[in-house]
């Protein structure tokens, strides 16, 4: 046992144990989704950084720790940004915080998106419900030296218009030189003027040079599947298509198990993940 | 627009790539270049199929009435796209509503004449087939999708839902 303990010592140190950092704001999204505003200036281990694609472990004193993806902007990482679904207690716990109340935080965990691999190629972003949440840093980091980057598509779908997530960014975006953003919703009402129908029909509206586009992927597993399938029927090999999966992260450091997926532990080899690396896992129905 | 330019322009729609001239010309024989103003509407449930149509630019809503809830949007359909198939199913009505959102170009074709074509040329009718049932195909993959409302608040995911 002893031979263990200085790097468990180490793991505690390095992972294990939060640091507290300070609620400067809640944003609320959607009807239950929310941005917690997060400031890390006085944190233990501050300055923080974190790399676009990673997520953190929040702590909700008196109730629980959750997984949730960094959605803010990697080069002000003083305010970190975690948009969050409201469901189960910890994010009803989260979502009750109110200005100065302190959480626990640890992090950040898993990959990034390839954002150097990404230079000089075009760009195809597909993103569905709160999958929009981990692909906002990458956005802000391709945004911001557009300079290095060919053609960027951002397709993005939700359930229905109320759903849509950063709607001003999106607009934002949008209008920057060579960057396309289309939006659908799952379910339209008479005043949506956008595309209805799911994400992958939006592939009908975009060329895509499979020899130079790189495509990252995020959202529920079935989106990712046919938009996967869509970005191969297009020509995108698996090598030049990234996804961001999902699975319940516990420890963060792939020692406790509970997001195992085969060989791989999510939380520590992704949860940015290269096709080639997991495609063949997701085919198995049992994982 | 002459026959010669109508069919440069189809030739150049996602849903006739690779068609060959012959059949192309057929196909021809029966369309026409339609620009749609913003509110006009195409077709009504219930009534004849008697066109279909090539999207070229603009969007078209489909729509279905939902009693109280009033009319129900179900899907857009954009440039690239086909709008219609109720023309090749027999008996040959449509299911939805459907108006333009924005102003629309598109490629109007005319069923009857393509119905005579298809019973007439098999080699022709059976290109039609193939291609339809592709878009039947993806159709209905896409609804199934829709159907099954992946965001939602099913259990699972990265740790956001506890």
């Amino acid at each position: 046992m002893t031979e263990f303990a200085p790097q468990t010592e180490e793991l505690l140190h390095g992972y294990m144990i939060p640091s507290l950092a300070t609620v400067r704001r809640i944003v609320w999204e959607t009807d239950d989704t929310f941005t917690l505003l997060l400031d890390t200036t006085q944190m233990n281990d501050s300055p923080y950084s974190f790399m676009p694609g990673q997520f953190n472990m929040i702590y909700a004193f008196g109730t629980g720790e959750s997984a949730v993806s960094i959605s803010s902007d990697p080069a002000k990482p003083g305010l970190l940004g975690h948009t969050i679904h409201r469901v189960g207690s910890v994010t009803s716990s989260l979502s009750r915080l109110k200005r100065g109340s302190l959480v626990g935080l640890r992090g950040p965990f898993g990959s990034a998106w390839p954002l150097e691999e990404a230079v000089g190629k075009d760009i195809c972003i597909a993103a569905g419900g709160i999958g929009l949440a981990p692909l906002r840093p990458i956005i802000y980091s391709l945004v911001r030296k557009r300079e290095l980057y060919g053609r960027i598509v951002i397709l993005y779908g939700a359930r229905s218009p109320l759903d849509l997530l950063y709607r001003v960014e999106l607009e934002q975006w949008n209008k920057l030189p060579n960057t396309e953003v289309i939006v659908t919703v799952d379910r339209g009402d008479s005043t949506w003027k956008g595309h209805i129908g799911v994400v992958t029909n939006l592939f009908s509206y975009i060329k895509l040079d499979s020899e130079s586009t790189i495509a990252m992927v995020c959202g529920p597993e079935v989106m990712m599947k046919y938009t996967v399938e869509e970005l191969q029927r297009r020509g995108l090999s698996q090598e030049r298509i990234f996804v961001s999966m999902e699975r319940n992260m516990k420890c963060g450091i792939g020692l406790c198990g509970h997001c195992q997926f085969g060989p791989k532990f999510i939380c520590k080899d992704g949860p940015v993940f290269r096709l080639n690396e997991v495609y063949q896992l997701t085919e198995k129905k049992e994982l | 627009m002459e026959p010669q330019d109508l069919t440069e322009s189809l030739h150049k729609h996602p849903f006739l790539n690779n068609m060959n001239e012959e059949l192309l010309k057929t196909l021809t024989s029966c369309a026409s270049n339609i620009v749609l103003p913003e509110g006009e509407r195409l077709f009504k449930e219930g009534e004849d199929a008697k066109t279909f149509y090539l999207i070229r630019s603009g969007r078209i809503a489909l729509e279905l009435p939902g009693g109280e809830r009033g009319m129900i949007r179900i899907q857009t359909v954009g440039p690239g796209e086909v709008l219609g198939w109720s023309w090749i199913i027999s008996p040959y009505r449509w299911h939805f509503d459907a108006y333009a959102l924005e102003r629309v170009h598109a490629f109007a074709i005319d069923a009857t004449c393509l119905r005579t074509k298809c019973e007439t040329d098999y080699h022709f009718g059976y290109e039609m087939l193939r291609r339809f049932s592709e878009v039947l195909e993806r159709r209905l993959e896409a609804t199934r999708l829709q159907l099954l409302d992946v965001y939602g608040n099913a259990p699972g995911g990265r740790g956001e839902n506890y």
